[in-house]
């Protein structure tokens, strides 16, 4: 059996590589994998502690994080869809319209 | 809440309840004048105003018949007047026998000048030219009898000063009652600046009054006549010698007596009725009545005493000798009214309340006779001199003809008996009686007094005397040159004798000065048992008739009146001769046709020196100091100097600064917020993730 501890560490690189790709990358597409990136990882650590645990409560939450990422894609998606649209780019940067 | 009740039963089966009707009925008259008197013609007007004072005459004729069935009168309370603490002073009337002679004198004699002045004023006002003003006339001159009988009817030194203020003001109103004229009727100030100076004159008196009060007040705790009295002698003498040398400036201002007696003399500018009956008759006696009502403080400060009685005597005999050198037919009486009123204030001053208070009513018939008489006589100029037009009331304007004559002038006088008989005739009466020529009036009250004076102090004596025998001299010389000798006008050729209302009350006044020696005939002397109900016989004590006093002043009289023979009768005046006198007294003559210079010495000593000191305020203190250099200086520069300050540093500076730094401060903290929002949303994110971290590793970390 795989120690918990190796899912702990795999579940930590998979969150870092995420974040970094929020935090670094423009395209917002790239973005947008990232964060489900992240929230793999989560739920990559609920699935082991669940199983570490013995406890159900971890993968039935996983089901609950995978649909609302489903929700968040198909509303993400449509944002970038409708970004491209007025901005003809979907490089994150030039959405600055905001800006002090 | 004015139901007049009574003090004492005995008293209530008399008319006492009936008093204050004689201050009410000349107000009532004068009220209906002043609210209907308008649509009223003349006669109207006359008629109220007379019925007013007659029915006042009744009213006083009641009070002396319940007097004598009740010789101690009665005070009447009518109504709370003052109650202040210690204060307490009612409207009360006091009827006794001091005053009700006074009622019956002013209220008698009132009315008979009402009705002389229904004829008189008719004519006056339109030689004026003003004929409504005849409405005016009346209710001033009701409200004077209102106001007298106030004074002589107060039961307390301040109701009597109400009186007294009143009677000032009627004076004042009357004197100034053409006071858009000078006394020759152009337009002018004259008249009222001699209003102004008989109001000013009483104040200094009024100031000694107000003074006399307070004081009185302070020592015995109590203003009515009866505390005050009883208290008499327990009040330290120098207390009391104060109050009574107080009193005599009230008395020296409303009785002009010397120094205060100048307003006098110009009071003539007033309608001759008002001569008549305020600045001789009635008024001026009440300096008179204060001290003879205050006999018993008089006869505690015998060195007050002694001061009144020189003071009188002074004033009498000074004013004799300028009356003898006035050509003026008012002036000489004027000045002869200021003579006859110290004789009065002498006999007071000595104690002999009876005999100053005697004289004070044959004084009242005989001036009053005589100054009607005048009237009549400048009536009788001025209707020859301007005749008016067939319809009276639309008279021309007569102010601005010929101002030229003078109808008061005797020098354009002369021969009158033939045209005005009737006047003659009882100018003659009047003037026999002033001069003191037995068996009239005022040779019985005179020599009361110079009898009395003879008694008390030599000096008093002598200078009466004389003054009685200067009456004589400028009384005769009066009458020689109005009456006798040839016209010395064309309008006193002309002279128009005056109509029956005019006349009959002169003939009644004649009578009154004929038979006025009866009212204290000596031997049966009814006034001295009269007023000793009231005075006590301690102040009223018979003076018996002394023979050597009466032949004196007698024999002194007629040969006054026969060197006034010698002097205008033997060779009358013509026109523009000069006056007799003027050569035999050469410069004497004319310091008593100037007034001996008094007028001219008051403006030197007071009136110059105050308008220089007035001028001094009014254009240094006031002008430069106050309204140049304190207004402008410190006022407005002060002013605008702090309104800067409030403007600048503190407007500008605090509560903008304020204003401002809050407006600057989010400003500037609002733009380096703003720079937070990069627009970028990695750094976001980034500010998320450190957010996340940083709470995470709060909640692991530290708690």
């Amino acid at each position: 059996m795989v120690p918990v501890t190796y899912y702990f560490a795999l579940a930590a690189i998979l969150f870092t590589l995420g974040a970094l790709g929020v935090l670094i990358r423009r395209n917002a597409i790239i973005v947008f994998m990232s964060i489900e990136l992240m929230l793999n990882a989560a739920n990559l650590l609920f699935v082991a502690f669940a199983r570490s645990f013995e406890h159900l409560d971890g993968q039935i939450f996983v089901f609950f994080v995978i649909a609302v990422a489903a929700a968040e894609v198909a509303v993400g998606l449509a944002l970038i869809v409708a970004i491209f649209r007025s901005k003809q780019s979907i490089d994150i940067d030039e959405l600055s319209s905001l800006k002090g | 809440m004015f139901s007049p009740f009574i003090e004492g039963a005995e008293a209530a089966q008399g008319f006492f309840a009936l008093v204050p009707w004689i201050v009410f009925l000349p107000l009532i008259g004068m009220l209906l004048n002043i609210l209907i008197g308008k649509r009223l013609s003349e006669n109207g007007i006359a008629i109220i105003a007379i019925s007013a004072s007659a029915l006042t005459f009744v009213v006083s004729a009641l009070q002396w018949f319940s007097l004598n069935a009740n010789h101690e009168g009665a005070v009447v309370h009518f109504a709370e007047w003052i109650g202040i603490g210690a204060l307490n002073i009612p409207w009360a009337f006091r009827v006794d026998t001091l005053s009700v002679t006074m009622m019956l004198v002013v209220s008698g004699v009132g009315t008979l000048i009402h009705i002389y002045a229904a004829g008189y004023m008719h004519y006056d006002v339109r030689y004026k030219g003003d004929p409504p003003s005849y409405q005016r006339f009346f209710i001033y001159l009701n409200l004077f009898i209102g106001a007298m009988m106030i004074l002589i009817s107060g039961d307390s030194y301040l109701m009597l000063f109400v009186g007294w203020e009143g009677v000032g003001l009627c004076s004042f109103l009357l004197i100034g009652f053409w006071f858009s004229k000078n006394p020759d009727g152009t337009t002018g100030t004259e008249n009222s600046q001699a209003a102004k100076k008989a109001f000013v004159a009483n104040r200094v008196g009024d100031f000694g009054m107000l003074l006399a009060m307070f004081l009185i007040f302070w020592a015995v705790g109590s203003l009515s006549f009866d505390d005050v009295f009883a208290h008499a002698e327990n009040i330290a003498p120098g207390v009391v010698l104060a109050v009574s040398l107080l009193f005599l400036l009230g008395v020296a201002g409303k009785s002009a007596q010397l120094p205060l007696y100048v307003w006098l003399p110009d009071a003539m500018a007033g309608p001759t009725p008002v001569s008549a009956l305020i600045h001789a008759a009635t008024m001026v006696t009440a300096g008179v009545y204060l001290v003879a009502r205050s006999a018993p403080l008089f006869a505690a400060a015998p060195v007050a005493q002694e001061t009144v009685a020189i003071v009188g005597a002074l004033t009498a005999l000074f004013a004799a000798t300028i009356a003898v050198a006035q050509s003026d037919i008012k002036k000489v009486l004027a000045y002869s009214t200021i003579s006859q009123l110290g004789f009065m204030v002498a006999a007071v001053g000595m104690g002999a309340f009876v005999a100053g208070m005697f004289h004070l009513v044959t004084h009242a018939f005989f001036k009053a006779l005589l100054f009607l008489g005048s009237g009549s006589v400048i009536l009788a100029l001025e209707r020859a001199h301007h005749p008016l037009g067939k319809d009276d009331d639309h008279a021309d304007d007569h102010g601005g003809g010929d101002h030229s004559f003078d109808p008061q002038d005797m020098a354009v006088m002369g021969g009158l008996r033939k045209q005005i008989p009737a006047t003659f005739r009882v100018y003659l009466i009047g003037a026999i009686a002033l001069a003191g020529l037995p068996p009239l009036a005022g040779f019985f009250s005179k020599d009361e007094i110079l009898t009395d004076a003879l008694h008390e102090s030599t000096l008093v004596y002598t200078l009466l005397t004389i003054a009685a025998a200067l009456t004589a001299f400028y009384m005769g010389r009066q009458v020689l040159l109005v009456f006798f000798g040839k016209p010395r006008s064309k309008a006193a050729k002309k002279a128009v004798e005056s109509p029956p209302t005019m006349i009959w009350p002169l003939i009644v006044l004649a009578g009154l000065s004929i038979l006025g020696g009866l009212l204290n005939f000596p031997g049966l002397h009814p006034l001295t048992n009269w007023l000793e109900h009231t005075l006590g016989h301690e102040f009223a004590h018979a003076t018996d008739f002394n023979i050597v006093v009466a032949t004196t002043s007698t024999l002194l009289a007629v040969a006054a009146i026969y060197l006034a023979w010698t002097l205008y009768g033997r060779e009358p005046l013509k026109e523009g001769d000069p006056d007799p006198l003027k050569a035999r007294l050469g410069r004497a003559f004319t310091g008593m046709q100037n007034k001996w210079y008094v007028d001219e010495f008051y403006a030197w000593l007071i009136i110059r020196p105050y308008q220089r000191f007035a001028a001094f305020l009014a254009d240094v203190v006031d002008w430069r100091f106050w309204h140049d250099w304190f207004h402008d200086s410190v006022l407005a520069a002060g002013f605008r100097g702090f309104a800067r300050f409030l403007a600048d540093p503190v407007d500008l500076g605090v509560i903008d600064g304020i204003a401002n730094g809050l407006a600057k401060g989010t400003k500037n903290l609002s733009g380096s917020m703003s720079k937070l929002q990069t627009g970028f949303v990695r750094n976001y994110a980034l500010m998320v993730f450190f957010g996340v971290v940083t709470m995470l590793g709060y909640l692991i970390f530290f708690s």
